[in-house]
């Protein structure tokens, strides 16, 4: 089959590789009719994730029909034909955090586990294509794909919304709104997100769909905050304006009540003194991360109010404003999103209309160009925010 | 017994580690008063009426602070504590030689210098010898069993986990011995031969015939099971395990603790490099297996690490993508 591979630091290369078999009695194969570029593959492709191989295929978003599945999965779950969205955490659905619906601390998906352990403090569960640190999983970024639990994890599609409506649940749309469902949103809050990527815009639709008074969003992307502002939000450009003064203007002086990270690890910043300390210091590896979206939203954040990290971070960052989260109470929460806990309310959002998960699609580009994709994703090009690559 | 000299040793390293560091600071500060302030160095130690003393001072200033670097940033003190010794005795000659052309209130002052330096010296000697000592054990913490092993002597492993089945379940597994070898890394083969008694076969590291007999010396059904090696076994071993009810009311934590006699020789050496320099490692990856096979009903593979317990290296993996038909054929030997 074809497969989208990492090939090296800034390097990823479409290939013939072998179709995937059942190795497990729970796994199904899945033939792959959508799947996507995700920007936390562009944190592995910088080469920012430690534990990538070359000819790891990549890919943690992808949908299909299931044409094989092992002895260990009753047809009550799944069966031959079943059109599924697979999630990106693979949960196993019996250990502590499964019972817990902490899916993405499954305690048994990841056969890496002693590494992650090693730097994490506890392993997390395994992803699909996702650096061998998450378990070494095939991705999705290809013709077919095996699924490890496969009756535990899929969703199955049973009406007849399109790959494109449906596809996101498999990240990007869970994890922004698990962004906004962590910030406890109450009718007066006004709610700032950094980052007008896919995994923003999402958060802020579903701030608004939680009811937040007003959302805001924060990039320098001129395209990004045009689309942001189409569907109803606020946009800040942090390359023209002050963010910290825009804020308080927005909010009368308070700050947003709510602040979401959406950024993560690969943040660029308004002052290019401070974006070279961080630069410099991620490229010899003495922190990893370039965190300036948290360190702001935390610094921005009203007294009392809630950070929500959703952005992908790897390991250790510096100058973390542990003054400022500890003086003014703020409440800091995060985690790998729990997909599995949204994917079924989520596709009865898109069934009634309350979320229109096509809308941030720019591009849809045949699986053979992944490469191309990964490229306008990366450097922003023809006002690339979202690409569904078809195998 | 073997505990406790474990422990000592690692005192004893600690006790090095701590000395080594005290002597780093002192060198550092003696380096840079010595470069910062020279003339002061040069009037307390009573040779200010020297012209060569003005080159001397600085230079082993200059010399201190490559022993404190090196005492503060490097593991191996015994080293470094050695090139403070060596810097002592030039330091002892030349003063020596000042003394022998002086008098009067100068002779007084690096007589007084000279007692300082021999008080240090004999410390400095303390903590080489012991450093010397203490590195054969182990220099650095984690190397620290494994060395042992190489000359034999007892190994004691623990480890646990929590397991999301009643006590009884995990209990009833772990009793059928004969389940052992599904999760245990280095087991190929568990044969129960009576009541209490069991045949067990280990794979390559241990040499390829090394098996040996085992018999059950206590069990209570739910909370424990204690084993050991009988007759000759090459690697006498024991092992315990509890089943403790978690506080969650549904799971069960695990606690295991085994212990290996190791012997000297190729079959200590062979034992040694399998359990490698983490040798918890093994026994956290065995249970994290023993956790899947009782949550999940087998052991989770992933292309890159396909082979579930045969996985034995960890890095590098094979690529994450599938396997190819040969690859599936040739299995974990490949």
């Amino acid at each position: 089959m074809r497969a989208n591979t990492w090939a090296g630091r800034n390097k990823v290369e479409v290939r013939d590789v072998p179709d995937p078999k059942i190795l497990n009695n729970r796994d199904a194969i899945v033939r792959i009719t959508s799947t996507a570029i995700c920007g936390s593959d562009l944190h592995l492709v910088d080469g920012y994730v430690p534990t990538m191989q070359d000819g790891d295929i990549l890919g943690h978003e992808f949908m299909g029909e299931v044409i094989e599945v092992g002895s260990g999965v009753s047809a009550d779950k799944l069966r031959v034909g079943d059109r599924v969205v697979v999630p990106f955490p693979i949960a196993c659905g019996a250990c502590g955090a499964c019972a817990a619906e902490l899916y993405s601390c499954c305690e048994n998906t990841n056969p890496n586990a002693g590494i992650s352990e090693k730097m994490f403090g506890h392993p997390t569960a395994g992803i699909f294509g996702y650096s061998h640190l998450t378990g070494g999983f095939a991705g999705g970024q290809a013709q077919y794909a095996r699924v490890p639990f496969a009756d535990v994890g899929p969703l199955k599609i049973e009406s007849d919304l399109t790959d494109e409506q449906v596809l996101f649940l498999s990240d990007i749309l869970p994890t922004g709104y698990m962004g906004a469902e962590m910030c406890d949103i109450q009718p007066s809050d006004v709610v700032a997100v950094w980052g007008a990527g896919p995994v923003g815009q999402f958060a802020m639709d579903s701030a608004r769909v939680l009811g937040a008074a007003k959302v805001i969003a924060i990039d320098k992307e001129p395209y990004r905050l045009q689309m942001a502002e189409r569907a109803g939000h606020i946009p800040v450009n942090f390359d023209e304006v002050d963010v910290r003064s825009t804020l308080l203007e927005l909010t009368g002086g308070r700050g947003p009540d709510k602040c979401i990270d959406a950024v993560g690890m690969e943040a660029t910043h308004g002052s290019a003194h401070i974006a070279a300390y961080d630069r410099v210091k991620q490229a010899v590896r003495s922190e990893t991360e370039r965190p300036h979206a948290l360190r702001q939203a935390i610094m921005s954040c009203r007294s009392g109010g809630v950070v929500s990290v959703i952005g992908v971070y790897g390991g250790l960052m510096d100058k973390f404003p542990t003054g400022a989260w500890m003086n003014r109470s703020l409440t800091l929460r995060t985690g790998q999103c729990h997909v599995q806990r949204y994917m079924k309310p989520l596709l009865q959002r898109i069934e009634r209309g309350e979320i229109d998960p096509t809308r941030i699609i720019t591009h849809t580009l045949p699986l053979d160009q992944a490469e191309h994709g990964f490229d306008i994703f990366k450097n922003k090009q023809d006002n690339c925010e979202k690409i569904v690559l078809k195998p | 017994m073997t505990q406790l000299a474990t422990r000592e040793s690692e005192a004893r390293q600690d006790e090095v580690q701590r000395r080594g560091r005290g002597l780093g600071w002192m060198s550092l500060g003696l380096g840079v008063a010595q470069l910062a302030a020279p003339d002061t160095v040069r009037r307390i130690s009573g040779v200010d009426d020297s012209a060569t003393s003005r080159t001397v001072v600085p230079l082993v200033g200059a010399r201190e602070l490559v022993h404190g670097a090196g005492l503060l940033t490097s593991r191996r003190k015994n080293v470094w504590a050695w090139t403070r010794v060596a810097g002592d005795a030039m330091d002892l000659t030349a003063l020596a030689m000042a003394i022998a052309h002086r008098d009067g209130h100068r002779r007084r002052r690096l007589l007084a210098v000279t007692g300082a330096i021999a008080g240090i010296t004999a410390l400095d000697l303390l903590t080489a010898v012991r450093a010397t000592q203490t590195s054969k054990t182990g220099s650095a913490p984690t190397a620290r069993s494994a060395r042992r092993e190489r000359e034999g002597g007892s190994m004691d492993l623990t480890a646990t986990t929590t397991i999301r089945r009643p006590a009884s379940e995990v209990y009833a597994f772990w009793r059928d011995l004969q389940n052992l070898p599904t999760f245990m890394a280095h087991l190929e083969q568990v044969r129960t031969t009576g009541d209490r008694t069991s045949h067990w076969s280990a794979s390559a590291p241990f040499g390829s015939d090394v098996e040996w007999d085992a018999e059950i010396t206590e069990e209570t059904p739910g909370e424990k099971i204690a084993w050991r090696s009988t007759g000759d076994a090459k690697v006498p071993n024991a092992g315990t395990v509890r089943f403790v009810p978690a506080p969650d009311g549904v799971s069960t934590e695990v606690h295991v603790v085994l212990v290996y006699d190791i012997p000297g020789g190729a079959v200590g050496k062979a034992v040694a490099k399998y359990f490698g320099e983490e040798p918890h490692q093994q026994l956290d990856d065995d249970l994290r297996r023993f956790k899947q096979v009782l949550e999940t009903g087998e052991v989770v593979r992933s292309d890159g690490a396909p082979w579930g317990k045969r996985a034995r290296k960890e890095f590098p993996q094979r690529p994450a993508q599938p396997l190819s038909d040969a690859e599936l054929e040739k299995g974990a030997e490949a």
